[in-house]
């Protein structure tokens, strides 16, 4: 690891390595419970291996851990280098960092422990949500004092978006978190029925709308156009989409309690909304892949652009699919099914996942002393990739096959009206979609391995060509670059 | 609601959706298409390009479409919508019509003796249907149960096997309640009263422990059991003089359900199923052991 002489890259870095391992675990507990969903016997009996605790594992690893981490230390990494200014201060960077590697810690000892509060992406219990606000409050000063010290009059889009996602995930968690404790490990949400319902629902659907879009859209805004070397297709375009996007987002929610006990007009209202977030969502698809206008030819030969590049379909993919199942007839069809698991997947593995391995492939070989971008091998990289697209396809294709037919097996009626299938039935035809859904998330966790094994590489040779913490011809080299 | 929340409601959504069109309109077209903004970060440049009209057209469609909708349906605070749906209006008549269309086929077998329909192929076609989705996931597919949750294959009914046992076994529910008897028979006790449930049986066991725990049995739970363990359909006690248990064989649970009791609950179906259906159901279930 390299001292920069203007940027604080140590946090940069530690967060880039503990995205990879975060990554590796979250994928791991996932590809288990996949397992376990064909093969039951492999929760061994165990409390604490089965289904219903590994999932929150599973989940929060894969969101606030793994995507958690490559938001951090691509946030950090961007703000300095667009603002050309050092953090403000080293030692909340170090904070920050530790702070958060505390939160997953906890969760990953917790969430076995069967300690939840049955709310989902929020099951953490009251003292954790507590760390998480005052971790999260530290990354605010972190990154809006940074923002302050700018040279430039202007703030780069990438920083609007990063900025928005901070700021929103800030209120979704301490707003929904609200509770009252009861024991150390136990507490009571302060709403209950549909409100609860309601207020859990705002916060999980505008977490993926700033966490996972709005955050990683950030990390698109300066990673493709800086890979690809080309200048922003649209300026115009992200200032109107970043706003209709943070605006509309926080509509949506309603769509995930289609034809429950919430009110009509909120549903109806919901699902509106839903339909008018498409174009948003897609102006960033729309300015990131028009950025490579005139650079396609690299695709040819830069797998990290190709990570970039397909990490934007999948994002252009899932963003029209999340709009049409908001539908209320389609969500008729859809809801409770693995057709909503494959929608979240082709935003998890075909966006989040695939455009912070890219990001990450950018950004470690600076932390080295080298050129963006130049690992270990290139091959490799290649083959992380396709390792990532065939999985990511495969998971995809399966939970939408298994989403289909349940949702037609659990509609049909015979002659007399009765149900033509039993549930179990329906369980037992999905059998064949679990398994390949099991290889394909095996092959998306056999490419993380890749990667590390790529970076480690990177760092032995950047180790054994004499780069060390103290050397000065690293920031030189990358000066020039 | 009150009317000031209704109204608070119709003035955000419009003000919103009017809001997204101005960004929209006013930003439409640029200065200089094709050219950098003349921003630089880190090396990133911008292009003044304009909104592509494809996709500010795209944005202005859903708007309109979200207007629509919601003048159509009900999503502007008390304004039920010029359509008159509504979820609860919605489900009733789809369940009326349903019924209009599916009851006569149920109901023509309610005159049908429960004894006889059971060998009625088409009635039990439909029963299977309807045991297939209201009992099978506590009864198993096949109606052989599981742990706690009585085999409806075996010639064992805790509370009844006629037709007309069976039919309000499921019209109306069952709760049994076996009360907890470790404060009564105390350890020694427990052990002694298992030790003779299982001689009911037929199993091999220590004949001292089993003659004190007749004793017991016949002051603490003959009156439901029975005093030859035969059961007793009226409280729902099982019978103790076979090898079918209802909640385990082993030697450990028999003593667990001493020593705590059990509170099995079969859930009612009158309501939910009407008793043209129950009806059927009665006599596939009946069909189920006679087999």
């Amino acid at each position: 690891m390299i001292e920069h002489p203007t940027y604080n890259y140590k946090v940069v870095h530690q967060f880039a390595l503990m995205t990879v391992v975060w990554g590796i675990v979250g994928m791991l507990v996932g590809v288990l419970i996949a397992a376990q969903l064909a093969w039951p016997a492999l929760n061994f009996d165990t409390a604490w291996l089965s289904f219903g605790r590994l999932r929150p594992l599973h989940t929060n690893a894969v969101i606030f851990a793994f995507g958690g981490c490559a938001l951090m230390s691509t946030s950090l990494f961007i703000v300095q280098r667009t603002c050309h200014a050092r953090l403000i201060s080293d030692k909340l960077a170090a904070f920050v960092f530790w702070g958060w590697q505390l939160v997953i810690v906890l969760a990953a000892i917790t969430l076995p422990m069967g300690l939840t509060t049955s709310k989902e992406y929020a099951e953490l219990e009251w003292p954790i949500d507590v760390l998480i606000a005052v971790v999260w409050v530290a990354y605010a000063v972190l990154f809006f004092g940074t923002v302050a010290r700018r040279r430039d009059k202007h703030i780069y889009v990438a920083n609007w978006f990063f900025g928005a996602f901070i700021i929103a995930v800030a209120i979704l968690h301490i707003i929904n978190s609200l509770a009252v404790p009861a024991t150390l490990t136990k507490s009571y949400s302060v709403y209950s029925g549909t409100v609860d319902a309601m207020v859990q629902w705002w916060y999980g659907h505008n977490a993926v709308g700033f966490f996972l879009t709005a955050g990683f859209l950030g990390i698109m805004y300066y990673f493709v156009p800086k890979q690809a070397e080309r200048p922003v297709y649209s300026y115009r375009l992200s200032v109107v989409h970043f706003w209709a996007l943070i605006a509309i987002y926080v509509w949506a929610g309603p769509h995930h309690l289609h034809f429950t006990s919430l009110p009509d007009w909120t549903q109806s209202l919901g699902m509106a909304m839903s339909l008018v977030l498409l174009a948003p969502s897609w102006g960033g698809m729309i300015n990131g892949i028009m950025t490579l206008s005139g650079a396609w030819d690299k695709l040819r030969t830069d797998p990290i652009l190709k990570f970039l590049v397909v990490s934007l379909s999948f994002y252009g993919m899932s963003t029209f699919e999340g709009p049409m199942m908001s539908i209320k007839s389609v969500n008729a069809l859809s809801h409770y099914t693995d057709w909503t698991i494959g929608h979240v997947h082709s935003g998890a593995l075909g966006w989040v996942a695939m455009i912070s391995i890219g990001a990450v492939y950018h950004l470690i070989p600076l932390m080295y002393g080298r050129k963006a971008g130049e690992m270990y091998s290139v091959k490799l990289i290649d083959l992380h990739f396709w390792l990532s697209t065939i999985g990511t396809v495969l998971y995809i294709v399966s939970m939408w096959v298994n989403g289909l037919m349940q949702g037609l097996m659990w509609r049909a009626v015979n002659s007399d009206g009765t149900l033509t299938y039993s549930f179990i039935e329906s369980v037992e035809a999905s059998y064949a979609g679990y398994v390949v859904r099991f290889i394909g998330g095996g092959i998306f966790f056999a490419g993380m391995l890749v990667m590390a094994w790529n970076i480690w590489k990177t760092r032995e040779q950047a180790l054994a060509a004499g780069i060390s913490p103290d050397s000065e011809s690293a920031p030189a080299r990358e000066a020039l670059a | 609601m009150s009317s000031l929340s209704s109204g608070f409601i119709i003035i955000g959504t419009f003000g919103s959706l009017l809001a997204f069109f101005l960004i929209l309109y006013l930003n439409r077209s640029t200065r200089n298409p094709g050219r950098t903004t003349g921003h630089n970060y880190d090396g990133i440049e911008e292009y003044d390009n304009p909104l592509p009209a494809w996709w500010f057209w795209g944005f202005i469609i859903t708007i309109v479409f979200g207007i629509g909708y919601l003048l159509y349906y009900p999503g502007l605070g008390n304004f039920a919508g010029f359509g008159g749906w509504s979820q609860v209006g919605a489900l009733e008549a789809s369940q009326d019509a349903a019924d209009e269309r599916y009851s006569p086929q149920f109901a023509q077998y309610l005159g049908v003796p429960v004894d006889e329909l059971m060998h009625d192929v088409t009635a039990m076609r439909m029963g299977r249907r309807l045991f297939a989705t209201n009992c099978a996931v506590c009864h198993g597919a096949a109606g052989t149960g599981s742990d706690g949750f009585p085999n409806l294959t075996d010639a064992e009914w805790h509370w009844g096997g006629s037709a007309e046992q069976i039919k309000t076994t499921i019209m109306q529910g069952r709760q049994a309640m076996m009360p907890a008897w470790e404060p009564a028979l105390q350890d020694q006790g427990v052990t002694e009263v298992a030790e003779y449930v299982e001689q009911l049986a037929g199993r091999e066991v220590d004949a001292t422990l089993a003659d004190a725990g007749q004793e017991r049995y016949t002051m603490f739970c003959a009156a439901c059991h029975g005093p030859d363990g035969s059961g007793q359909p009226m409280m729902g006690a099982p019978g103790l003089n076979n090898e079918r248990w209802l909640y385990g064989n082993s030697r450990l649970r028999i003593e667990d359900i001493i020593r705590h009791g059990r509170n099995g609950q079969m859930p009612a179906f009158a309501e939910r199923l009407g008793e043209e259906k129950v009806h059927i159901l009665a006599a596939y279930v009946r069909s189920l052991s006679s087999q």
